[in-house]
C-alpha cells in the first residue's frame, strides 16, 4: 500500500541530505576538536611566553581555518534543507524544531564567528589575553552551535515537550526545557562533542607523528602530541562512558533501533552482545529484505541485557517482537499500531471537517480520538504490511559494531601513545607512529559510522512514532532533486579535493621555522 | 515578560526581529558587492589581495546572518519556511550554490596547491555577489508581488498526499523573474551592495590608487542604483497592494496598500525617509568630499530603508506573502507563526541580540582600527 509513494523523490531527498550531512560531518569534528585543542596551546603560550608555543598554535589554527570554511559551506545547505527538501515536516514540527536552529544562529553561531576574526586577524591588534579569550570563545562557541543542532535533532528522535494541535496540524511546543534537557539530547550531545574532540586528537597526533617519521620540526611535533594525547584520552574515556549513557536512552527510547544495532531478531532475557558478527547478504525472511540472519558471530553473554538497562538479565525485545507484539512483556504487535495510527488520522480529518462545519459536537468526538491514539500517529501512514517499520539492520549493525570497536581501541592507542612520550620513546616508536597516522582514517570513518548508525537506525522515521520519513517531503519533482543531488555531489567532491589538497600542502610545509614571529 | 503578551504583539515583535535580521543582511551585502569590484578596483594583485583581506574579515558577518535570518524565520514563521523554500525550491537552490562556493574562496584562494587556481576562487566571489544580490532581491521582491502556492493544512490527513504547500507552477520560483517589479528590487539591492561595497572599500583599505578608481565606481553604480530603487519604491507606493482583515482573515487587494502602510505607520516612513537620506548623503559625502567615513552613513540608511520596507510588507494587516493562486492561501503573520509558547520562549533568546551586536561592535573596532595598507599584508598574520 505504500507503494503508492513518490518513493523516487523520497529517496532521492533522503539521498541529498544525507550527501550533504556527510560532507558536513566530515570537516565539523575536526573544528570542535581542534578549537579546543589550540584553546590549550595558546594558553600555554600565554602562560609561558615561549614563541615556539605560538609557532605551534598558529599551525593548527591554519588547519583549523581550512577546515572551518567548508564546513561553513555544506553547514547552511543542511538548515536550508529542511524546507527545501522536507517542507512537510517543516510545519509538522516547525513550532519546535525551528527554535533551536534560531538559537544556534543568535547564541552560538555569531560567537563563533565573530571571534574567528580575532583569532585569525588580532595577532598584533589586541593584547595576548584578549586574543586567548577569544580563541577560546570559537572553541566554546563551536561547541555550543553543537548543542543547539544536536537538541534538535534528538527531539526528532525522541519528540518530548510538546502538544498536537488540530487547528494548525502541528505539533506545537508546551515545554522548552523538557525539550532541551531530555535524555537523548544530553546523551546525543554529550556523545558526539566528545566523540569530535577525540577525532581532533587523533589527527593532531597522526600529523605530528609523520613529522617525528620524517624527523621534521621535532620539537614542534612532540608537544603537539602531548596536549593531543592528554586531551584525547580525557575525552576518548568520556566518549565511552557517554556512548553507555546513548545506548541506555536509545534502548528505552527506540526499541527497533536498539535491536537493529545487535541484529536481535527475537526478543530474550540475558540477550548477549555480538562482540563480532557477519550478517548474511540474504534475507531470511523473504517479506523483509531487512532481515538477515548471522552468518558468524562471537557473543559476550547477557552483556546487551547489561548495556541496555544495567542488569544482565534484563528483557531486550528483537525485532519480531516489536512486529508482531509480545504480550507477556507488554509490547503491542505493529499492526496494532497502524490501526491507532489510523484513527488518529482518520480523527484529524474529521476534526478538520466537523470545524468547517460548525458541528462542535462531532468536533470534540473526533479530537478525543485524536487525542487518545495521538502517539501512534505516524504509523497511520503505513499500509497493512508493517516489514516497512524495520530499518537496514546489516547496516545498522556494522555501523554501529565499527564505531564502538574503534572508539575503545582509541582509548587504548591514547593511553599507549602517553606511555611512550612518559618514557621518552615516541620518536623511535616507528610502529605506533604509523599507526597514529593509520588512525587518521579510522577516526573519520568511526565519526561517518555514528552518524549512520543514529539515523539510518531510526528508519522510517523522521520523527519517531509520528511522522514517517515519506511523509515528511516536500512536494517537489524528483527530477528536480536528482539534479540539484548532483550538482551537490560534484561541487562538495570538488571543494573536498580542494581542500586535502590544501591541507596537504600545508601539513608538508610545515610550522614556520624556529627564529620566526 | 513575554507570556503577558498577547499572540498577536508577539507575532508583530517577531516581524519585527525578522526584518532586523533582513535589514542588516542588505547592509552586510556590502561584502557580495566588494567581491564584484575585486578587478574594477584593484589592477594589481597587492591591489587585489588588499581587497580581499578587507572583505574576507566579515564575510562570515554576512554569512552567519543569512544563517540566521533563516533559523529566526524557521523558530517564528514556520508556514512561511516550509511554503517558500519547499516551493520555490529552483530559487533558494541556486542562492544556496552562490553562498557554498563564497564560504571556501577566501580561505582557499591564496593557498598553495589549491586544485582550481586563485582566479577560480575570485570568479566564485564575483558569482556569489551577482547571483547572491539578484536573486534574494528578487526573492524578496515576491513580499509585495505574491506567488503562485497554496496552503492547505488538511492534506496532512491525507495518507498517499499529504503535503501542506504545494507550488503552483512548473518552474518553482524561477517565474518571479517575469515580474519586473521584482527584478528591479533585484537589482536594486545588486547595485546598493556595490556602492557600499566601494564605500567600505575606502573606509577599510589605506591606498591612493584604489580609492580614485573608487570615486568612479561609486558614480556607476549610484546612479543605476537609484533608477532603479526609484522605480521599484515609485510603483510600489502607488500600486495595489495585498491587505486582509484581522478579524476574519480575508485577504483582499487595497489601492495605494504599501503607500497607506507608510501613512499609517509614521515611524516607518520617518525611518525610511531618513534612510533614503542617508543612502545619498553617504554617497555624497564620498563622491564630492572623500570622506571615508561615508560608508557608516550609506549602511545606517541601507539598513533603515530595508528595515521599512520589510515592515510595510508585515505589518498592518498585510500578507506578507501573498498567493496569486488563491489569495486567501497568502501567509500573513497571524496565520504562519509559531504558538503563543515558542513565540515567547524566543522572546527571550532575542535578548541576545543587543548583546551579540555589542561584541560584533567591540571585534570590529579592534580588528579595523588601523586601515589596511600593503605592510600589513607582509605581516605575519592570516592573510587571504
Amino acid at each position: 500500500m505504500t507503494e503508492a509513494f513518490d518513493f523516487s523523490l523520497i529517496d532521492w531527498s533522503r539521498g541529498q541530505f544525507a550527501l550533504t550531512a556527510m560532507y558536513h560531518w566530515i570537516f565539523v569534528p575536526l573544528t570542535l576538536g581542534l578549537g579546543f585543542i589550540i584553546a590549550i596551546m595558546e594558553s600555554i603560550y600565554v602562560k609561558t611566553g615561549d614563541p615556539a608555543w605560538k609557532r605551534i598554535t598558529k599551525f593548527w589554527m591554519t588547519i583549523f581555518g581550512i577546515n572551518f570554511a567548508i564546513g561553513v559551506a555544506t553547514g547552511i545547505i543542511l538548515e536550508f534543507e529542511f524546507g527545501t527538501n522536507w517542507s512537510n515536516y517543516s510545519w509538522f514540527v516547525g513550532d519546535i524544531f525551528g527554535a533551536p536552529l534560531a538559537i544556534e544562529g543568535i547564541m552560538a553561531f555569531f560567537l563563533e564567528t565573530t571571534f574567528i576574526a580575532v583569532m585569525f586577524f588580532g595577532w598584533n591588534k589586541v593584547s595576548k589575553g584578549f586574543h586567548l579569550l577569544s580563541t577560546w570563545l570559537v572553541a566554546f562557541g563551536a561547541s555550543l552551535s553543537a548543542l543547539w543542532i544536536l537538541v534538535a535533532n534528538a527531539w526528532m528522535q525522541m519528540p518530548v515537550g510538546m502538544k498536537f494541535n488540530p487547528d494548525t496540524a502541528r505539533n506545537e511546543m508546551v515545554n522548552f526545557w523538557e525539550v532541551l534537557f531530555s535524555p537523548m539530547a544530553m546523551s546525543k550531545f554529550t556523545h558526539t562533542i566528545s566523540s569530535s574532540y577525540l577525532l581532533g586528537a587523533i589527527v593532531v597526533i597522526g600529523i605530528s607523528a609523520w613529522f617525528l617519521l620524517k624527523k621534521r620540526h621535532q620539537v614542534f611535533a612532540k608537544r603537539s602530541i602531548v596536549v593531543a594525547a592528554v586531551f584525547g584520552l580525557v575525552t576518548s574515556a568520556f566518549t565511552v562512558l557517554t556512548g553507555d549513557f546513548s545506548a541506555k536512552v536509545i534502548a528505552k527510547n527506540q526499541p527497533m533501533k536498539f535491536a537493529a544495532f545487535e541484529g536481535l531478531y527475537h526478543g530474550q532475557r540475558g540477550a548477549p552482545l555480538v562482540a563480532i558478527g557477519v550478517v548474511s547478504t540474504s534475507p531470511s525472511d523473504p517479506e523483509n529484505e531487512n532481515i538477515k540472519d548471522f552468518v558468524f558471530k562471537i557473543e559476550i553473554p547477557n552483556f546487551l541485557s547489561y548495556m541496555a538497562f544495567s542488569d544482565f538479565n534484563a528483557f531486550i525485545p528483537g525485532v519480531k517482537d516489536l512486529m508482531e507484539g509480545n504480550e507477556e512483556h507488554g509490547i503491542m504487535p505493529a499492526a496494532e499500531k497502524i490501526s491507532k495510527g489510523k484513527l488518529a488520522i482518520d480523527a484529524l480529518a474529521e476534526y478538520k471537517q466537523a470545524k468547517a462545519a460548525g458541528n462542535m459536537a462531532k468536533q470534540a468526538e473526533a479530537q478525543q480520538i485524536l487525542e487518545e491514539n495521538f502517539e501512534y500517529f505516524g504509523y497511520g501512514y503505513f499500509g497493512t504490511n508493517p516489514d516497512h517499520l524495520v530499518p537496514n539492520v546489516p547496516l545498522t549493525f556494522y555501523s554501529f559494531h565499527i564505531m564502538v570497536a574503534l572508539g575503545f581501541w582509541f582509548l587504548l592507542f591514547f593511553a599507549i601513545v602517553l606511555v611512550l612520550v612518559y618514557r621518552e620513546r615516541i620518536s623511535n616508536a616507528r610502529f605506533w607512529l604509523i599507526m597514529a597516522i593509520v588512525n587518521i582514517p579510522l577516526a573519520y570513518l568511526a565519526s561517518q559510522s555514528g552518524w549512520v548508525t543514529a539515523e539510518m537506525g531510526r528508519q522510517p522515521w523522521v520523527i519517531q512514532d509520528l511522522m514517517p520519513t515519506m511523509t515528511a517531503v516536500s512536494h517537489l519533482d524528483s527530477n528536480a532533486v536528482i539534479t540539484t543531488f548532483i550538482l551537490f555531489a560534484v561541487v562538495f567532491t570538488t571543494l573536498l579535493i580542494a581542500e586535502l589538497k590544501i591541507m596537504f600542502k600545508t601539513i608538508k610545509n610545515g610550522p614556520k621555522t624556529e627564529g620566526g614571529n | 515578560m513575554f507570556e503577558t503578551f498577547q499572540l498577536l504583539t508577539l507575532q508583530q515583535y517577531w516581524w519585527i526581529i525578522i526584518s532586523i535580521l533582513g535589514a542588516a543582511l542588505v547592509f552586510l551585502m556590502f561584502v557580495q558587492g566588494g567581491q564584484m569590484l575585486i578587478y574594477n578596483l584593484g589592477k594589481t594583485k597587492t591591489e587585489r589581495s588588499m581587497i580581499i583581506n578587507s572583505l574576507g574579515r566579515k564575510w562570515e558577518l554576512t554569512f552567519t546572518t543569512l544563517v540566521t535570518f533563516g533559523g529566526a524565520f524557521f523558530a517564528s514563521f514556520p508556514l512561511f519556511y516550509s511554503t517558500s523554500f519547499g516551493g520555490a525550491y529552483w530559487v533558494w537552490m541556486i542562492i544556496l550554490f552562490a553562498f557554498i562556493i563564497q564560504a571556501i574562496s577566501y580561505e582557499f584562494r591564496a593557498k598553495e596547491n589549491n586544485f582550481l587556481s586563485a582566479r577560480t576562487y575570485e570568479v566564485f566571489l564575483f558569482i556569489n555577489g551577482a547571483v547572491g544580490t539578484i536573486l534574494i532581491g528578487t526573492a524578496v521582491g515576491t513580499f509585495f508581488n505574491g506567488a503562485m502556492f497554496s496552503v492547505d493544512k488538511a492534506n496532512i490527513a491525507q495518507v498517499f498526499d499529504s503535503a501542506i504547500s504545494r507550488w503552483q507552477t512548473p518552474f518553482h520560483g524561477l517565474e518571479a523573474v517575469l515580474t519586473f517589479h521584482n527584478v528591479a528590487l533585484g537589482l536594486a539591492i545588486f547595485f546598493l551592495s556595490r556602492v557600499l561595497g566601494v564605500l567600505y572599500i575606502v573606509n577599510t583599505i589605506d591606498d591612493e590608487a584604489i580609492s580614485q578608481r573608487a570615486t568612479k565606481q561609486l558614480l556607476y553604480n549610484a546612479i543605476p542604483f537609484l533608477v532603479f530603487f526609484l522605480y521599484f519604491v515609485i510603483a510600489l507606493l502607488l500600486k495595489k497592494g495585498f491587505a486582509y482583515d484581522p478579524v476574519n482573515g480575508i485577504v483582499f487587494m487595497e489601492k495605494f496598500k504599501y503607500l497607506n502602510n507608510l501613512i499609517q505607520m509614521p515611524i516607518v516612513m520617518i525611518m525610511f525617509l531618513a534612510g533614503v537620506v542617508l543612502v545619498l548623503v553617504g554617497i555624497a559625502r564620498y563622491y564630492f568630499n572623500k570622506k571615508t567615513n561615508s560608508f557608516w552613513f550609506a549602511g545606517g540608511g541601507t539598513f533603515l530603508t530595508a528595515f521599512s520596507l520589510f515592515l510595510i510588507a508585515g505589518l498592518n494587516n498585510t500578507p506578507y506573502y501573498p498567493s496569486l493562486f488563491n489569495l486567501q492561501h497568502s501567509l500573513t503573520i497571524q496565520n504562519s507563526s509559531s504558538s503563543h509558547y515558542t513565540l515567547t520562549a524566543m522572546g527571550y533568546v532575542s535578548l541576545f541580540v543587543p548583546v551579540v551586536i555589542a561584541y560584533i561592535y567591540v571585534v570590529w573596532r579592534a580588528i579595523n582600527n588601523k586601515r589596511i595598507d600593503k605592510s600589513e599584508l607582509d605581516e605575519d598574520i592570516h592573510v587571504y
